[in-house]
């Protein structure tokens, strides 16, 4: 290949690579921070609306550098209120309702075991930007998933309504995982030059850590085949729309806002 | 004296005491309670609840009904002999001239 047009295909693949992270964090978070004032208990409340903050703040950092990689002048905020549903490039896990709150755990959880197996491989990335972003990422997400995993054992052997509910949540939402493992394109060129790795070494480390938990949550080892069962299931669901309408109206209607 | 009363809400959650160590060398510190069902979750909620601002290096979460506490109709007897007792503080007592590192 030509060292020009691999040039330009690496950056694009950094640009939709740094997008995807902070697109994740934003829709999740997004999510999460709907939780607000309707918690169990209040300190359970300000749990998750921690967690809706550290993954606000990590996509911002990834749009802002997503933005650096263009070039063209789009820095976090147009890259988060002004694009569009087709525009962007999250896991449809992650926009997945809340549903109970076994069902927001059961989300977070998977997601959670993703991201931490991908930070901490990532703060060995050859790309500095990258590994320096991760290095920061890694330190959240290693508690997201103690207080995920936590409440994932707790609702597990909890009571039979509680180990139901959570049930019901991993059949719901593991038909999404698949999505988080098929390489976007550009992904399969940056694992090749070391600025990330590949799909195969994290979905066998998400694997081991959710086989695990499952276990010792009473629940049934996640079932391959429901999970692979949209293998190429990267697209998005029916509730990105909402989600934007919410998330982008007032920018729109004040873009010259500052805040 | 009498055990604090064991409070309890919903869903068989437990009171906690949370203490927190601000850095290393100093004590831990009462800072307040939280509501957990055992305590490796009070453990969390505090870290979420009272070290968001950098507060602490430490932190101990003791079930409230472990700790013994002083009734208010102990207040007599327990703490008012102390007030005429000046010879318990420092001050009391006149330092020699000679006496360099006190």
């Amino acid at each position: 290949m030509s060292s020009i047009s691999e040039k330009i295909s690496l950056r694009r693949a950094r640009f939709d690579f740094a997008l995807r992270m902070g697109d994740n964090g934003l829709i999740l978070s997004h999510r999460l921070s709907q939780w607000l004032g309707r918690a169990h208990a209040i300190e359970e409340d300000i749990a998750l609306a921690n967690i809706a903050l550290d993954l606000l703040g990590q996509a911002r950092l990834w749009l802002s550098l997503a933005g650096r990689i263009e070039g063209r002048g789009r820095g976090e905020d147009a890259l988060a209120f002004f694009r569009g549903e087709s525009d962007f490039r999250h896991f449809a896990l992650a926009e997945q309702p809340n549903g109970d709150f076994a069902r927001t755990i059961m989300r977070q959880f998977l997601f959670d075991a993703r991201q931490l197996a991908l930070l901490e491989k990532l703060g060995e990335s050859a790309d500095k930007e990258f590994a320096a972003l991760a290095a920061k990422g890694a330190k959240e997400t290693s508690y997201h998933i103690r207080h995920s995993a936590a409440w994932m054992r707790r609702l597990g052997c909890g009571t039979a309504e509680s180990n139901r509910r959570l049930k019901e949540a991993a059949e719901e939402l593991l038909r999404f995982c698949g999505g988080m493992f098929c390489e976007e394109r550009g992904e399969e060129l940056l694992a090749r030059r070391g600025v990330i790795p590949s799909a195969d070494i994290l979905r066998a480390q998400w694997q081991s850590t959710v086989e695990q938990v499952f276990a010792e949550s009473d629940l049934p080892p996640p079932d391959a085949k429901a999970i692979d069962s949209r293998p190429s299931f990267c697209g998005h669901t029916e509730h990105l729309g909402y989600i934007l309408a919410e998330m982008q109206s007032l920018p729109r209607l004040h873009p010259q806002a500052k805040w | 004296m009498k055990k604090k009363q064991k409070q309890k809400r919903g869903g068989g959650e437990q009171l906690f005491e949370v203490f927190v160590r601000p850095r290393a060398g100093l004590g831990h510190r009462h800072v307040g309670s939280v509501c957990a069902a055992d305590a490796e979750m009070a453990l969390l909620h505090a870290r979420d609840c009272f070290t968001r601002r950098m507060e602490g290096a430490s932190i101990w979460v003791v079930p409230s009904s472990s700790v013994t506490v002083s009734a208010p109709g102990d207040k007599e007897s327990f703490f008012e002999p102390a007030a005429d007792k000046t010879y318990r503080h420092s001050g009391f007592y006149r330092v020699p001239g000679d006496v360099k590192h006190l």
